[in-house]
């Protein structure tokens, strides 16, 4: 029955982990309803953190590597389908063979794919992967088996940088090609940067950055790669590590703010329509949603973390069967997780939300550490080096805006440490400010009123 | 010194049987500064945070105030409890790779089947006993028998490792002005000797390696290697840790079990609750109710009292299990308890490295005796306890079995 929060008809489209996770819940908060998944993967929902990790170290098969189940969910999985398009009016998820599928609650949890690489016919040589599904990561293991004569990984991010490691615990011969002045600069900053392209060396990979791949070469099959800075490699395999693109082109004439940067949505996981309403019956969780945080001055974040998945898609699913009062706002303080080279990095805040860093536990020297990040005299950011356990103090100093630098006296602080610069791209430019971001169209275009198809 | 303050009557051996009322005074108050300096803290936020605060340091040699146990300089130095990072970590890592994950992970787990006989063996030692003291015929034996095996260390020896033991757990009893020579002077002796012994043992273990903790530390651990006054500290530790806490869960857990007796009769009739229970036991009636070697080394705010830099903290983690701000009825014991994420084996980097086998061994132990015992009767309540107020249980629990003389039993 429409109106009732625990009746009805709920559709999510993307059945991964956020999806799964959300279903969960819904059944969690009982509701008794119709309940829908729509996948274009034809797999049942699986987990994406061990395929560049155990996958490629062929320590477990690229198809063995399902979500633990919490609990039975009762629900109709329509998986090998693809969603292209949805009507808000009347209220259908539209499918790639002809279906329709109508709701009275959406969730869009449709997450990200892989940035391919930009030249197609390069692309499509023999011996040049991606890295999202398990058939990429199955391909890929396959072909690590074969014992290629040189691995090149384009881009080191951290799913690049684990790539890498796992390579070279094979035993392969790896180049990394790294825009950027050291692996995962991006996301951690330059201190940490450092410390990373250290290791990486020091483990036998031939990192070059400061350079981007110009051409990959190759008659039907690759074998080598040009450098921007005239040098040269012999290749017979290459991952393209270049981050990940939002899937949202299905919504593109659903009047959602929907875009490259994602799907814009309010605290309590409610989509944001173009033109800055917010939507009732219409939630987004996930890598694919982009939503904003009080700790982080509002701004509208998009995270690609296994951690915010499962928090967001739980409000979500909570939201959607529950009336006003009762929702809950997704406020969890963002923390990921990566191994790779002998460590263990975990992170909790927003690194990239920072101006300056400062070791506040450890040392690089020993490669275990916490280095702290500030923004604007408070902290908003910790990452721990082989050191997870520590996370949870700074935890709380994120959570309570506490001021950086933080506190010394640390029984494990080596020297007494300065703040560094982080050199992270400049906080304001990470995305938009508090107020509502048309996504799906750029800032300077000016505001058109578009009637959302049919 | 006046024998009142709140720290006394915790540590006043007339309260051992039911301190909790004390700790409820203890979590009014706040944090509570001691005629010496030192500063209780007993409500369950302040303390979690404080285990996780880097600031403070576990290391007692770095107190400002005169500390009785410096005079443990002139033994042992401290093992990994007692020692900050990176030091603590380098010494926990290494102790880890012959215990648990990931370079020997099915260690622990791999111990159920042994556990399980351990138990049956002393179970079948009761029929024709009408009354049992559960801590010397079973809490005791029990987790002795584990460590020794896990360890490499004979149990024909207990009598001797027993007094070491007892001396060693004399020795950190904070109790304010009682014995503040003799107890730790006799504390550090015990530790020497304890170590030389294990020392000795390990040394053994070079020629004749087997498949024990001792024989790990000789042997040949790529990534590191333990030095022979490390491998004395760190045996002395896992030998002690690894029976005093475990005998207390166990007795704690049958003495709670037999308060409760419709708790009781739901564990015996659904035993995939014992899991539960045994977490549940860990929060309402925790084996370690105290640590009394926690220092900041800055000055340090805690719920609006300034700790000063060098001053000795205690943490009342039986307390924080029963803060009422934290769980939900915390005096009542409820073995289903969902939200239980208790102080019972600490937390932060010091939390308690043996608490896997603790638990496997407390789920095998009270399952086993459950399904033994018959209509189990307490004969003495309260039980008398043994001195110590940081390792509190029962020096002995009398129970009758009531239709005593035992069934037969497989
Ligand atoms: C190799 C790899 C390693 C990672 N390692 C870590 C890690 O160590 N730590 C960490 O915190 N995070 C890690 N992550 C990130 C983490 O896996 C993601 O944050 C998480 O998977 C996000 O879940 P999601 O459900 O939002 O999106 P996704 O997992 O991307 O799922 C979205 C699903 O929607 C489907 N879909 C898309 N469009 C449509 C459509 N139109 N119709 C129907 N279905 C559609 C997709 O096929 C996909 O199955 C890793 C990711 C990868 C790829």
């Amino acid at each position: 029955m429409r109106g009732e929060p625990r009746d009805g008809r709920i559709v999510v489209v993307g059945a991964s982990l956020a999806g799964l996770r959300a279903a969960e819940t819904l059944r969690d908060e009982g509701f008794a309803g119709s309940l829908t998944l729509i996948g274009e993967e034809p797999h049942p929902p699986y987990d994406r953190p061990p395929l560049s990790k155990q996958v490629l170290l062929g320590k477990a098969p690229a198809d063995r590597t399902g979500l633990p189940r919490r609990r039975p969910v009762d629900a109709e999985w329509r998986l090998g389908v693809r969603a292209t398009g949805l009507d808000p009016v009347g209220k259908e998820v539209l499918l790639a063979d002809g279906g329709k599928v109508p709701f009275d609650r959406l969730l869009i949890a449709t997450g990200t794919r892989a940035r391919p690489w930009p030249k197609p016919a390069e692309a499509a040589l023999d011996g040049v992967f991606t890295l999202r599904t398990s058939e990429d990561a199955g391909r890929l293991a396959e072909r690590l088996d074969a014992g290629p004569g040189r691995v090149l990984v384009i881009g080191a991010g951290f799913t690049g940088s684990e790539i890498a490691s796992a390579c070279r615990e094979r035993g392969l011969a790896v180049t990394v090609a790294e825009r950027g002045p050291a692996p995962l600069v991006g996301a951690l900053g330059g201190t940490l940067g450092a410390l990373a392209a250290k290791l990486q060396r020091a483990h036998g990979v031939d990192l070059r950055c400061g350079v981007t791949v110009t051409a990959l070469e190759g008659d039907g099959r690759l074998t080598g790669a040009q450098f921007s800075d005239g040098t040269r490699i012999d290749a017979d395999v290459a991952v393209v590590a270049l981050g990940a693109v939002r899937n949202t082109e299905w919504l593109a004439e659903s009047g959602l703010a929907a875009g490259p940067r994602g799907v814009t949505c309010d605290a309590g996981c409610r989509a944001f329509d173009m033109y800055g309403i917010v939507t009732d019956d219409i939630f987004a969780a996930g890598d694919v949603a982009r939503f904003p945080h009080p700790l982080f001055e509002y701004q509208l974040l998009s995270l690609e973390h296994w951690g915010n998945a499962v928090a967001q898609a739980e409000v979500a699913a909570h939201n959607m069967v529950n009336p006003g009062p009762r929702r809950r706002p997704h406020l969890t303080v963002p923390a990921f997780w990566s191994g790779q080279f002998g460590l263990n990095i975990k992170s909790v805040g927003v690194p990239t939300f920072s101006d300056q860093v400062v070791i506040a536990q450890g040392s690089l020297k020993d490669a275990r550490l916490v280095a702290v990040y500030g923004y604007r005299g408070r902290v908003t950011a910790a990452v721990s080096v082989n050191q997870a356990k520590a996370l949870e103090y700074y935890q709380r100093l994120i959570e309570t805006a506490a001021p950086f630098p933080p506190a010394q006296g640390a029984a494990d602080q080596i020297e007494s440490p300065e703040p560094v610069p982080s050199d992270v791209p400049d906080p304001k430019m990470l995305s938009h400010g508090p107020t509502v971001a048309l996504t799906g169209h750029l800032p300077d275009r000016r505001l058109t009123l578009v009637q959302p198809a049919r | 010194m006046a024998a009142d303050t709140l720290f006394h009557r915790i540590t006043d051996y007339a309260h051992r049987a039911d301190p909790y009322p004390l700790y409820a005074e203890l979590r009014e108050e706040g944090v509570v500064r001691q005629e010496d300096g030192s500063y209780l803290v007993g409500t369950y936020h302040e303390i979690e945070a404080l285990l996780h605060d880097p600031r403070i340091s576990s290391d007692r040699r770095k107190r400002t105030v005169p500390d009785e146990t410096a005079l443990a300089e002139q033994g042992l130095p401290p093992a990994f409890i007692g020692l900050d990072d990176p030091e603590h970590h380098r010494l926990r890592s290494l102790t880890m790779r012959s215990f648990g994950p990931p370079h020997t992970p099915d260690r622990i787990s791999g111990m159920h089947d042994e556990i399980t006989r351990i138990v049956k063996d002393l179970l079948g030692t009761f029929p024709g006993k009408e009354r049992l003291d559960v801590v010397d015929d079973f809490a005791y034996p029990l987790p002795v028998t584990v460590i020794c095996r896990l360890l490499g260390v004979p149990i024909e020896d207990e009598p001797r490792f027993r007094a070491w033991s007892d001396d060693i757990v004399a020795g950190i009893d904070p109790t304010p002005g009682e014995d503040p020579e003799a107890r730790p002077r006799a504390a550090v002796e015990a530790r020497k000797e304890m170590g030389l012994y294990l020392g000795e043992l390990a040394e053994k273990r070079r020629a004749h390696p087997s498949d024990d903790m001792l024989s790990a530390f000789v042997g040949d651990g790529s990534g590191g290697q333990l030095t022979p006054l490390e491998i004395m500290t760190t045996s002395v530790l896992l030998l002690i840790a690894g029976h005093e806490t475990t005998v207390n869960l166990i007795t704690n857990g049958v003495l709670t079990l037999l308060r409760h007796p419709e708790e009781l009769a739901r564990l015996r009739s659904d035993p995939a609750l014992m899991p539960r229970a045994v977490e549940e036991l860990l929060r309402y009636e925790p084996p370690v109710h105290m640590l009394p070697q926690r220092t900041p080394l800055a000055d340090i705010e805690v719920a609006g009292v300034t700790v000063p830099k060098g001053a000795p903290l205690i943490l009342m983690l039986a307390s924080g299990n029963r803060d009422p701000r934290r769980f939900r009825d915390p005096d009542r014991f409820d073995p289903a308890r969902e939200d239980n994420q208790h102080l019972g084996f600490g937390s932060g980097i010091h939390s308690c490295f043996g608490a896997p086998l603790a638990r496997l061994e407390a789920q095998i132990a009270l399952h086993g005796l459950l399904q033994h015992l018959d209509a189990p009767r307490l004969l003495e309540d309260p039980p008398p306890y043994r001195r110590s107020p940081v390792l509190r249980g029962p020096r002995h629990l009398l129970i009758e079995d009531g239709r005593s003389g035992g069934r037969e039993r497989r």
